[in-house]
């Protein structure tokens, strides 16, 4: 694989579990040796320079806190082993300890803080050795729910604020959603796919992508005619017209393609009513009504369809579970993927 | 923490009348506090109170109390100062100290490179250091003298080295003091030090290096605060017995020197002074007991204590 990350910019790894994202960043630290390949950091060769000669950092997803040493020992280690001068070691200790707001716990030592807490102090240990890059393992996976989305929140603010490359491995989609400029997807020790996280999410360009983040439908199908940024799938569902303009290729003809559309894109509509364009008929399987959008599940054929509907908007409210429905598919909303299983 | 006897009481013997506790307490303990009483305690306080009495014209002891033994020891006697005593005592603290040190130095790489073997061979390996422990000290020591003997291949080999001069023993001398001494401590520092350095989370060594550390300052600051339970619990075990150790500087240092060890024994044998005996081994206890003070002090301090 080869990548390259800007400079100042806020960087995910996405990922599921054991997909090489740990492995890459400890890489780009210097704790695991690459068996091949280039790797420059601001420009210089940094393949062959040990870890503590690296101008990077990094937030451990266990934190890795020093625990014979209180929170303010802990984050001046880096600053003591690069011998700056004491005076100046607390003064920034000190400024690094009121942006991450762990002033009053100076004095303390791990075992008495709690895990949002400790990470806070990971992170300050990381940040005050003003690093060219912080690469952030998973740190917010330790945490509940509720404190992960605030800290998301500060680490944005905070990455705004230092102007530092942050290199932050996730496993959770929403996590590299809200925080990221770009978003690499990695599966099985390569990167899927790498854009913005809006790129991402609207056009997906592989399987996976389209699965792992968010939810995503998929239609198996032979292209059954072109023409220009038209296109006619034939699926075991139906025909269905997918525009063309976004895609990243030309599929040929009668070629076997999955195509990809969103639940939220789906529009469900009793089957008497008269609509125009793509069309599948089914039955509902399943409601599941979750607070501001209601969730359904269609049986279109040997497919499940699912659709998502926003509550505020009219239309889908009187749909029961066993009603026969038309789902609605825009042809801007179908995706073609580039892989097909 | 202890538990309170609030807890105790709750968790063993709720049922029980505070009476009928105090007898089970009695019943079950009763035959080791007999024991130690007997045939500690007793003996004990009986050297400590002998240390005060004199030593008759025939060996046997007799009044008055005095501290003329502790004074002897300290160096002034009879034909004024001496310090015969107290060099006996510092040769002996400083062969503790040595066997300690060189232990450490041993213990350590072996410790770290028996923690990383596979499980199998750990188990292995940790077995192999305690093996020699299993055979009788007299026997590996007069084993020693024979390896040490001026034609054997380990002689040869430091000749060829040049550790020592050709033409000069192995045995007797310091080193092969210092070796026997070594070998027969190992164990009690090996082991101590490998429970601490199995248990290491090495990701501090990671985030050490991460932060700027070489490899110096992450054994310094990373690893050594880990391992220094262990390490403390080692040097205790084996510092304190090689004090008192003195088979060894006997059989292979060629029995020139005295040491605390044999001159205790020397006073309850061949001098038959049992006062002056008494005393010294009373101040060895002493300064044992002073050296474990200082370690638990310094244990609750730091986190818990291994004794």
């Amino acid at each position: 694989m080869s990548l390259s990350i800007q400079q100042g910019e806020f960087f995910s790894l996405l990922g599921p579990s054991g997909c090489g994202k740990t492995t890459l960043l400890r890489i780009i630290a210097g704790l695991d040796l690459p068996d091949e390949g280039k790797l420059k950091i601001g420009g210089v060769d940094a393949r062959n320079l040990p870890a503590h000669r690296r101008p990077v950092n990094t937030v451990f997803q266990s934190y890795a806190l020093f625990p014979h040493m209180t929170v303010a020992e802990n984050i001046a280690f880096g600053l003591r082993m690069k011998k700056v001068v004491p005076l100046q070691i607390v003064e920034r200790v000190d400024r690094i300890m009121r942006l991450v707001e762990v002033s009053d716990l100076a004095g303390r030592k791990p075992a008495q803080l709690s895990g949002g807490q400790k990470q806070r102090v990971a992170l300050a240990r990381a940040v005050v050795n003003e690093p060219n890059v912080l690469l952030l393992d998973e740190p917010l996976g330790a945490l509940d729910l509720k404190l992960r989305r605030q800290l998301q929140g500060e680490l944005h603010q905070l990455q705004r604020r230092l102007g530092i490359t942050f290199v932050y491995v996730t496993h959770d989609q929403e996590e590299a959603l809200v925080m990221s400029d770009r978003i690499a997807v990695m599966n099985a020790g390569k990167i899927e796919q790498l854009d913005s996280g809006e790129e991402l999410y609207e056009h997906p360009r592989t399987r996976f992508v389209a699965q792992f983040l968010g939810a995503c439908n998929l239609l198996a199908g032979v292209v059954e005619h072109i023409d220009g940024t038209e296109l006619m799938v034939k699926t075991t569902v139906g025909q269905l017209h997918a525009d063309l303009t976004r895609a990243t290729r030309k599929p040929a003809l009668s070629e076997n393609v999955t195509v990809a559309i969103r639940p939220e894109k789906v529009r469900l509509a009793p089957a008497d009513a008269i609509i125009t364009g793509n069309q599948v008929r089914g039955v509902i399987e399943d409601v599941v009504f979750s607070g501001a959008e209601t969730h359904y599940r269609v049986r279109a054929g040997d497919h499940q369809l699912n659709a998502i509907a926003l509550n505020s908007c009219p239309g889908h409210q009187g749909l029961r579970v066993g009603q026969e429905v038309r789902c609605h598919m825009d042809p801007c909303a179908l995706i073609l993927l580039e892989d097909h299983s | 923490m202890k538990p309170s006897r609030r807890d105790t009481e709750s968790h063993y013997g709720a049922h029980l009348t505070r009476n009928g506790h105090q007898l089970r307490s009695a019943i079950t303990s009763g035959p080791a506090v007999l024991w130690l009483s007997v045939f500690l305690l007793i003996p004990l306080l009986a050297v400590g109170a002998i240390s005060f009495f004199s030593r008759g014209a025939y060996g046997e002891i007799e009044l008055p109390l005095t501290l003329e033994c502790y004074k002897r020891l300290l160096g002034f006697g009879l034909l004024g100062f001496d310090p015969l005593y107290p060099v006996i005592l510092l040769r002996s603290l400083a062969l503790g100290a040595g066997t300690a040190l060189l232990c450490v130095l041993a213990a350590l790489p072996l410790a770290f490179f028996i923690a990383r073997l596979r499980l199998r061979c750990r188990t292995l390996a940790l077995t192999l250091v305690v093996i020699p422990f299993w055979t009788n000290l007299l026997i590996r020591t007069y084993a020693w003298q024979i390896l040490f003997a001026p034609e054997s291949w380990i002689t040869r080999a430091f000749h060829y080295l040049g550790v020592i001069n050709a033409g000069e023993p192995l045995y007797p001398g310091v080193l092969a003091v210092a070796i026997g001494m070594v070998c027969d401590f190992l164990p009690f520092m090996v082991l101590p030090l490998y429970a601490s350095v199995e248990k290491i989370d090495w990701s501090l060594a990671e985030a050490a290096m991460d932060l700027g550390a070489n490899r110096i300052q992450v054994f310094r600051h990373a690893l050594l605060p880990q391992i220094a339970p262990g390490l403390l619990a080692g040097i205790v075990l084996v510092f304190l017995p090689a004090t008192g150790q003195f088979v060894i500087p006997d059989l292979l240092g060629g029995a020139k020197t005295v040491m605390l060890g044999n001159a205790i024994q020397q006073q309850f044998g061949q001098s038959r002074d049992w006062p002056f005996g008494s005393a010294i081994a009373f101040v060895a206890l002493g300064l044992v007991m002073l050296g474990l003070t200082l370690y638990a002090r310094r244990g609750a301090k730091e986190g818990p204590s291994l004794l």
